[in-house]
This record gives C-alpha cells, sequence and structure tokens, in this order.
C-alpha cells in the first residue's frame, strides 16, 4: 500500500465509521450518570469525601 | 543490613556510570549534566550510609495511617520552584522591557532563560503540586495508605533530578527546540522511568481502595497521567547523535513534525494544566466549602468531553501553515466545542458554594478557589475564540497569546494550586490553623490585580501589534517594519512586567505565611470578618428629662 492510499484509508476511516464509533462511545459514557437507579450512587459518590471527617 | 549494602552498591553502579558517561561526553553540556548526576548519586549513597532508617516508611509501612511524607515535601517544592519560576519570569518581562538586563552573557540570554521560566512554572511548580496533591487526594478518596512507598519516593526524588538537569541544561543551550518539550533525549529517558512508577504508584492505591466508588478527582488524575506519558513518549521520539552526548534529532520531521508537537503541545496544556488542575478542583473545592460538588454527574460529563475533545485540538496552533487545510479545521472545530465543557466544569466548581456564598466574603481560601474557577471559565472562553481562523489570523504570533497562556497560568493554575496549599499546609503539618489568614487575602489581591495588569497589557499589545503588522498603505506596501511595533509596544512590556511583580509579591507573602505555618507560629490578628458591637450604644434607652418649665 503507497503512503498516499494508507492516507486515504485512514482519512476516510476517521470521518466516517471512526467518528461514529468515538461519538456513540463518547454519548454511552456521558449517558451511564444518567441510568434509572443512578441518582443515589451519584449522591453517595459526591459525599463520600466527607467520611473522614468528625461531623460528617 | 543487606538492604542498606545493596543499596549503596546501586548507588555505587549509577556513580560510576556518570562518572565514565561524564569522561567520555562528546560536549561540555552532557558532561556537566552527567557531573550532576554523579552528584546526586553521591548524596543517595551518604543517605544511604548514614544509616537512614527506611524500614518504618518503606519496608513496614503503618496500613492504619496515611503516608505523607512524600506529600509534605512536594508541597514544599511546589512552593520553592514557584518562588523559582516567577522570579525568572518577571526577570525575562523586564528583559524585554530592556534589553541590557541579557547582561551579554549566553546563559543569561533571553532565548535560554524563557523557557527555564516556562519548565519551572509548568513543570517544577505545577508538576510538584499535581504529584503531592494527587498522593493526598487518592489516599483520602481511597481510604488507603499509598501503594509502594519506596517508589513513591522515588517519584519525588527523581522528578526533582528531572527538573533540575532541565533547567541547567537550558541555561547551557541543551535543547531540542521544542516548546514545552526542550530537554534532550536522555533527560526525557528518565523522565519516563520517574512517570511510569508515578502511574505505579497511583494506580496501586487505586487498586487497594477501601471506598467501593473511585472518587471523579482520580479520574482526572488518572487521565492526565497516563495522557501526559503517551504525549511525551511519542512527542520526543528523538535518535541520539552519540549515546554520550547531548544532541538528538527527531523521528518526525517537516509537517508531520510540527503537528505532532502541538498535539503534544496543546494536549500538556489539556491533560497537565488542566484535566490535573480540574482534579485538585473537584477535591478542594467541595472540602473547603464543606459541601459536596454540585452536580457529579456534571462531573462525569465534563470529564468525558474534555477526554473525547481536548486531543484534536491541537492543530489551531497551526492555522495557516503547511498542515492540510481539513486538519486546521478540525482543530478549530474541536476547539470550540471545548468551550462547553469547560463552562460546564466551572459552573459545577462555583455552584459547589450554591448556598454558602457567603464564604466567598468570610473565607479567603475560598474566595481565591472562586477566582480561580473564574479564571477557568474567561481563558476557557478566550482560547476557543482565538482558535476561530478569522480571529487567530490576527491574535497569532502576538503578545494576545502570551496573555491568554498567562490568564490560565497565573489565575487558574496558579489560584487553585495556592488555595490547596492553603488547605494542606495546616493539616500536613498538624497545626490547627494556618499562620495567617489576612496575608492569604493580601495573597489574593496581589495576585489578583497582578493578573489585570498582565492580562490587560498583552490584550493591548497583541491587537496593537496583529493590526500593526497586517497594516497595509494605498501602494501596497506594508506599512510597519518589525522594530516599529516593538518601540509601539513597550510600555505594555513595562506594565506587564509591573503585573508580574505583584503576582511574586503575593507569592512572597504565601512563602512566608507557609513558612511558619510549617514553624508553628500563628499571627495575632483581627479576625477577617466579625459582626460590629459598639459599647456606647449597647444601653436601654431613658427616657429625656423634662425641660423646665
Amino acid at each position: 500500500m503507497s503512503a498516499h492510499s494508507t492516507y486515504d484509508m485512514l482519512r476516510h476511516l476517521a470521518d466516517s465509521w471512526g467518528l461514529l464509533l468515538m461519538t456513540a462511545i463518547f454519548v454511552g459514557l456521558s449517558a451511564w450518570p444518567f441510568r434509572p437507579g443512578a441518582k443515589s450512587l451519584n449522591r453517595e459518590a459526591a459525599t463520600s469525601i466527607f467520611k473522614d471527617e468528625n461531623d460528617g | 543490613m543487606v538492604t542498606a549494602l545493596s543499596r549503596s552498591s546501586l548507588w555505587l553502579v549509577s556513580l560510576l556510570i556518570a562518572v565514565v558517561a561524564c569522561a567520555a561526553a562528546v560536549d561540555t553540556g552532557f558532561a556537566i549534566h552527567m557531573l550532576i548526576v554523579a552528584l546526586a548519586c553521591i548524596i543517595g549513597l551518604i543517605v544511604t550510609l548514614r544509616g537512614v532508617d527506611l524500614s518504618k516508611a518503606i519496608l513496614a509501612p503503618d496500613q492504619g495511617r496515611y503516608d505523607d511524607d512524600p506529600i509534605r515535601w512536594g508541597v514544599i517544592a511546589t512552593v520553592f520552584w514557584g518562588m523559582a519560576g516567577f522570579l525568572a519570569g518577571l526577570f525575562i518581562a523586564l528583559q524585554l522591557a530592556l534589553p541590557v538586563l541579557n547582561l551579554g552573557f549566553e546563559w543569561t540570554a533571553f532565548g535560554r532563560v524563557r523557557p527555564l521560566h516556562t519548565s519551572a512554572v509548568i513543570f517544577a511548580f505545577g508538576g510538584n503540586a499535581l504529584i503531592a496533591t494527587s498522593f493526598y487526594v487518592v489516599q483520602r478518596t481511597c481510604r488507603a495508605r499509598l501503594a509502594f512507598p519506596g517508589l513513591a519516593r522515588f517519584v519525588f526524588w527523581g522528578y526533582q533530578l528531572f527538573i533540575v538537569l532541565a533547567a541547567t541544561g537550558y541555561l547551557l543551550g541543551i535543547t531540542q527546540g521544542k516548546e514545552y518539550a526542550e530537554p534532550e533525549w536522555y533527560v526525557d529517558l528518565w523522565l519516563t522511568v520517574v512517570w511510569v512508577a508515578y502511574l505505579a504508584v497511583f494506580v496501586g492505591t487505586l487498586v487497594k481502595r477501601k471506598e467501593p466508588h473511585i472518587y471523579v478527582a482520580n479520574w482526572f488524575y488518572l487521565s492526565f497521567i497516563i495522557t501526559v506519558a503517551m504525549l511525551h513518549i511519542v512527542n520526543n521520539l528523538n535518535w541520539p547523535v552519540s549515546f554520550v552526548g547531548s544532541r538528538s534529532y527527531p523521528i518526525f520531521a517537516g509537517v508531520q513534525g510540527a503537528l505532532v508537537q502541538w498535539w503534544y503541545g496543546h494536549n500538556a496544556v489539556g491533560f497537565f494544566l488542566t484535566a490535573g488542575f480540574l482534579a485538585m478542583m473537584y477535591y478542594f473545592v467541595p472540602k473547603q466549602a464543606e459541601r459536596p460538588v454540585f452536580s457529579y454527574r456534571l462531573s462525569i460529563i465534563h470529564f468525558w468531553a474534555l477526554i473525547f475533545l481536548y486531543i484534536w485540538a491541537g492543530p489551531h496552533h497551526l492555522h495557516y501553515t503547511a498542515l492540510p487545510d481539513w486538519a486546521q479545521t478540525l482543530g478549530m472545530v474541536f476547539s470550540v466545542m471545548l468551550w462547553m465543557p469547560s463552562w460546564g466544569g466551572m459552573i459545577n466548581g462555583l455552584m459547589t458554594l450554591n448556598g454558602a456564598w457567603d464564604k466567598v466574603r468570610t473565607d479567603p481560601i475560598i474566595r481565591m478557589m472562586v477566582m480561580a474557577l473564574a479564571f477557568y471559565g474567561m481563558s476557557t472562553f478566550e482560547g476557543p475564540m482565538m482558535s476561530i481562523k478569522s480571529v487567530n489570523s490576527l491574535s497569532h504570533y502576538t503578545d494576545w497569546t502570551i496573555g491568554h497562556v498567562h490568564s490560565g497560568a497565573l489565575g487558574w493554575n496558579g489560584m487553585i494550586t495556592f488555595a490547596s496549599i492553603y488547605y494542606l499546609v495546616p493539616r500536613l503539618w498538624n497545626q490547627p490553623r494556618l499562620y495567617s489568614l489576612r496575608m492569604v487575602n493580601w495573597h489574593f489581591w496581589l495576585a489578583t490585580v497582578g493578573i489585570v495588569f498582565y492580562a490587560a497589557s498583552m490584550w493591548v499589545a497583541g491587537i496593537t501589534q496583529g493590526l500593526m503588522w497586517r497594516e497595509y498603505g494605498a501602494d501596497g506596501y506594508l506599512v510597519n517594519s518589525f522594530v516599529e511595533t516593538v518601540a509601539a509596544l513597550k510600555p505594555m512590556f513595562f506594565l506587564r512586567a509591573f503585573g508580574g511583580l505583584l503576582y511574586l509579591a503575593g507569592a512572597v507573602v504565601m512563602t512566608v505565611n507557609v513558612w511558619r505555618t510549617i514553624l508553628g507560629h500563628s499571627r495575632v490578628e483581627a479576625p477577617m470578618r466579625d459582626a460590629p458591637y459598639d459599647p456606647e450604644k449597647d444601653r436601654p434607652v431613658v427616657a429625656a428629662a423634662p425641660a423646665a418649665a
């Protein structure tokens, strides 16, 4: 494969399936904390840093 | 005893290698560097032979206590290198205004001191702050003692050796000529070893955590460690001319080399100066405000959006160059998109104070954190705007860029680091409080006014410069010569140096405050805020006597 056709192949992969895959992974990861039942887990995580305090 | 013997022999062998490399060196710079390495080996050897008892901290650590020694050293190193870096910055700012300050020596010329300044503030000040706070936060949020205590100590001291080699190298003229990646091949290899050890200590501590969930600050720290390792290795793929010489040449050339350099350069900003410092924000702001982060969900979106977007933003450093047009546009589009998660993160940090806004008035440490977040917001708005090609055609290569970098570095990185230091020092040295809260307030105002002078003068300078460079006369020729633009900027250079002086003065106040807190002193001072009390008025009202008829 010539250098140019490698470039061409990667470039087209990047702006089609590659982009789609990355977007899908990103959307999935961002949606994850919004799944049903995650609310209490999020609150627990946010307050976990106060466990080491006496009045926590 | 066996371990002391084997450790001494390890130091001796390293010393021998350094001395041989020094003797065989093909250039003076490499010889001096090997001499510094030999000196470090001798110090290590002396410490080992004097029988410093390592058994407690390293061989049989008390798992019921946090390992805070490397963090204490890291805080002191942060303050020390901060002072060195700010001083170097003031010096080169004055050199720009008064060229006589180049002093006529090659070692003190602007071109050599400038990388000393940038590396001292980014890698020495910022890097030590990141290592120290990450060791502190990962232990507290995992509720587990640091893993691999010997390796953690190696990370601290190995990183200091990297800083010394880098800094002395710049003054000696040893450089790869890549911005923020100036150290040569052997220093790069050393940093790689130290960084892998850092990753091992951090991940090792995460693995032994007692909390089920890994707190979001650790996500940011981990992404910073992993990404910096990747960037550092790829951008420093060089081949040395001689294995006992300081010169090397990169594998990549031309526009590929430029793209790799700015992929590195911008993500050094994105992951070293943003992700790592956001980790500080996500731990220290909630702790100081005594309220959980505004939205944990938003912090996770902030995290993934930064990770997915930042890595593509680098090409905006190469607008209107030989880089393919689509790559420039891609860099610009991703930079503009970055604005959203950045502001999401800023809002998340600021809204953590929701319901406790009075702390901005009463607690100067919170005030510093709020100012840091405000500057995070400002510079993450300014950055995307400057990455737009038409704006960039005016701003690029001008002092506007310098102003932008400093509003981020002084405002965001500096302020959040100072606030974290003020949070940590009384806790690490087991003192009831800081030496003086009023001095924190002084530091806050000196730094803030300093940044205003710095950023405002550089906006004026940058836009003046950009407009003068592109000014054409009726005859179609450029109107201004380069030196005329320099002369026009001179007053701005003085104002910038004045801003830097104020910022440095603030850091001096911090150094005194930290020092005296460590010594256990407490300044007798009026509290920052108190409800007013007037004893004269604190009495019942008596009916006035009727006037004589």
